[in-house]
């Protein structure tokens, strides 16, 4: 049986999420910079590992705002 | 039993429980704690669009990366004659394409130096100035220096590209472009 929260609850999951995925964010815009700035430079080893973080970065986000989604669907079927 | 309607202050007109209400309602609730829930959700929904643009944004780098490696190095291209610059002079040229302004330096009688004219700022025109050693940016005030094309001040991160030159007889030849980050 799966755990049903609150609203008040909810609202702590969802300020708690949306911060990690705030931080996220940034992490991905401060890499992209970096990642330009070392390639307008001639540094053709950087971009691909920075891509592959950045996805792995995509799949923590998504899957946070997959979870997020997934509290409502569990409060409405379980009432 | 945990009270979910414990902050359902109003009451939908068709009287059915939140749950049933149709989409657009449980969007755009009237109750304030409601509302925070919702808007705080889009916004990490649209954090997570921003995450995704930046994803897209790498791949593209990783793209053109792959395309400069492909291309490889510039031809070989004849710059100028060596009478047409005097010591301490300058001349504008275009390498390795029609839209890359660059600049020769002839910094002693034998010493030629080039460098892109791109300011790697805002890629603004730098302007040689050979009696203060450098080449200035008007746009922003940043400054390289002659010597090496390495930033002395202002907003620029990267030193100015660097031209590869050959002299052949009393010709200059650019023979490449060497991009540093330091």
């Amino acid at each position: 049986m799966k755990r049903q929260f609150s609203r008040p609850q909810k609202m702590t999951i969802v300020q708690g999420i949306q911060s990690i995925v705030l931080i996220i964010a940034v992490i991905q815009l401060w890499l992209i910079t970096a990642t330009m700035n070392s390639y307008l430079g001639g540094d053709d080893g950087v971009p691909l590992p920075a891509a592959i973080f950045s996805l792995i970065c995509l799949g923590l986000n998504l899957g946070l705002l997959r979870f997020l989604y997934g509290l409502d669907r569990r409060t409405k079927t379980d009432d | 039993m945990v009270d979910t309607d414990r902050n359902q202050n109003s009451t939908p007109p068709n009287q059915k429980p939140p749950e049933e209400q149709p989409q657009w309602r449980q969007d755009f609730p009237i109750d304030v704690p409601q509302d925070n829930y919702i808007s705080r959700r889009e916004f990490t929904k649209f954090l997570v669009l921003t995450s995704a643009a930046f994803t897209v944004g790498q791949f593209w780098i990783v793209y053109e990366n792959w395309r400069r490696a492909r291309r490889g190095q510039p031809p070989v291209a004849k710059v100028a004659l060596i009478s047409q610059i005097p010591v301490g002079g300058s001349m504008v040229f275009q390498y390795p394409t029609e839209n890359e302004p660059c600049l020769l330096l002839r910094t002693g009688e034998k010493t030629f130096l080039a460098y892109s004219q791109k300011c790697t700022h805002l890629s603004c025109a730098v302007i040689p100035e050979m009696e203060k050693g450098r080449l200035a940016c008007p746009c922003h005030h940043g400054y390289f220096a002659i010597s090496d094309g390495h930033v002395l001040a202002g907003p620029p991160q990267r030193p100015l590209p660097r031209i590869k030159l050959e002299v052949r007889g009393d010709e200059i030849y650019a023979t490449g472009v060497e991009l540093r980050t330091a």
